[in-house]
């Protein structure tokens, strides 16, 4: 099965504590490194697709970015999805090209959260998603309502903290091999069981970084992708999974749209979960991809943290998962955050990942979850 | 609970007025559907469930049993920093809607997932808010 289209530019900025970053700037660096990447000039691009930003927002976060590049694109807008905006950005753009619509559509995103407001700021803006007479007088924050879903997953499957643990633990492993993660020093169990409490059973290095940083990618069409330099990655199949917003509404606290998103996208592909190379899976906790991973099909339930502990998520475990270090380590930087992922599955599907290549990586998951495991997309990409 | 003017206190609509009255009150309020039965999780203008707007307004017993809750460290805002560590919990109640609130000291030590808990009422800032209290 094909979707007909095809990334056939990717970059991303240096990432992490990026004094004199901006919002735009940082959209504008990340667009033209995936222009130049796809080898394409701007005037190719007929189709802008933003995201949203905190530390410039905007009703029309497209609009201003657009001006702020000099471009006059034929379709232009933005899409706010949470933590799955990248790759719900990627499904569009496809669609936007195998309807003829567009040729060349650049998805680009970028925020300076961490020197463009505090990090109380960043953390306070986040608690925004939480609903507001039925969660947030009651003191929810991002991190409290994915310790709320962390607490019952344990109770449910007898799963431990040592083994939540054992995930930022090899994440941090994998961003040791990126010359550019936001933080690359090695993690022992032990230092995140000691790091400070957010919301129990999260701890500080249970929970996703904060950073500046932008990413972007060029989708083209079959025949518009013959125009592009770098050997291109085709989207094979691709889905999505709505199903509550508010954690209070969650219709179960262990499964959730991810289910649905990638059953979706593993039938268009034509495979099935056991085929992946690489999987490169939104991490805003530890519990995040714990629960994705199982409710997805990577793992049986319970499972994906003793799999973690195992080495299973490692460079040559079963399933080598989020390879640049992840949110947890390689950084996140808003809606770029799950751009990152993006951007490194092209990488590994272009064989062009460095020390952190997978050997003969051929299929690729990627995986967006925005609010409280609320929002999911998910892809599959072939080299 | 400690409360100051940045408390992000509930701003009632014409949907969920009927729920805050409720709890100034000291009643606990939720809305099924006359259709189909379905009990609401948060009042609004129809069924979650068949989009009947034919919603009726019921009291709950107030009984209910932990489906989670977490201790937070980390408050997002200043207004809640002095509060902290607080416990939000959120709540299976008997009727069927669930309810997520913050706990009173004597039913944070029996706090755990299963165990069985009355929702009772707080005053913040002239607000009453939902809150977990010890059954007996």
């Amino acid at each position: 099965m094909t979707m007909n289209a095809y990334i056939t530019g990717a970059y991303d900025t240096a990432i992490g504590e990026l004094p004199g970053s901006s919002c735009m700037a940082l959209h504008a660096e990340a667009a033209m490194g995936a222009i130049g990447d796809a080898g394409l000039q701007l005037s190719d691009i007929d189709g802008v697709l933003c995201a949203y930003s905190f530390t410039q927002p905007h009703l029309m976060l497209g609009s201003v970015f657009c001006e702020y590049l000099g471009i006059h694109p034929g379709a232009c807008f933005a899409i706010q999805a949470g933590g799955a905006s990248a790759c719900i950005m990627i499904m569009q753009a496809a669609a936007l090209v195998a309807s003829c619509q567009c040729s060349h559509v650049l998805v680009v995103t970028g925020d300076n959260r961490l020197t463009g407001m505090s990090r109380n700021g960043a953390v306070a803006a986040l608690s925004e998603v939480g609903h507001p007479q039925f969660e947030r007088p009651f003191g929810i924050s991002v991190p409290a309502a994915y310790a709320l879903v962390a607490q019952r997953y344990m109770h449910e499957y007898g799963v431990t903290s040592e083994q939540l643990a054992a995930i930022a633990v090899e994440h941090r492993r994998h961003a040791g091999r990126h010359p550019k993660a936001h933080m690359r020093a090695p993690l022992s169990i032990e230092q995140v069981l000691a790091s400070k409490k957010i919301a129990d059973p999260l701890h500080m290095l249970d929970c996703c970084l904060i950073s500046d940083g932008g990413a972007a990618l060029v989708v083209s069409s079959r025949d518009a992708a013959r125009d592009s330099r770098n050997k291109t990655v085709e989207i094979l199949g691709a889905g999505q999974g709505h199903t509550h917003e508010h954690i209070v509404a969650a219709p179960s606290l262990v499964d959730y749209g991810c289910k649905a998103s990638s059953a979706a996208a593993f039938a268009r592909a034509g495979v099935r979960p056991s085929d992946i190379d690489v999987a490169q899976i939104y991490d805003s906790f530890t519990i995040t991809l714990a629960v994705e991973l199982e409710s997805i099909g990577f793992f049986e339930r319970g499972q994906a943290g003793a799999a973690a502990a195992a080495g299973e998520l490692g460079l040559r475990g079963s399933l080598p998962c989020n390879t640049h270090g992840g949110l947890l380590s390689y950084g996140h930087s808003g809606a770029a955050g799950g751009m990152f992922h993006a951007v490194e599955a092209v990488r590994q599907l272009r064989g062009d990942a460095q020390e952190r290549q997978v050997d003969d990586a051929r299929l690729a998951f990627l995986h967006g979850d925005g609010g409280i495991l609320s929002a999911h997309c998910s892809l599959v990409l072939g080299a | 609970m400690t409360a100051t003017s940045n408390y992000p206190l509930p701003q009632p609509d014409a949907q969920t007025r009927a729920y805050w009255d409720g709890c100034a009150a000291g009643i606990l309020k939720y809305q099924s559907c006359a259709h189909c039965g379905r009990v609401q999780l948060i009042p609004r203008a129809l069924c979650e469930q068949c989009q009947s707007a034919d919603l009726e307004w019921q009291e709950s017993a107030r009984l209910g049993t932990v489906l989670s809750y977490t201790t937070v460290h980390r408050a997002p805002l200043a207004v809640f920093k002095a509060m902290a560590p607080y416990v939000i919990a959120l709540v299976d109640m008997d009727e069927g809607f669930r309810v997520m609130a913050n706990a009173k000291a004597e039913a944070v030590p029996g706090m755990e997932i299963g165990a069985r808990v009355r929702i009772g009422f707080a005053q913040v800032e002239g607000m009453a808010l939902p809150i977990v209290e010890a059954r007996q």
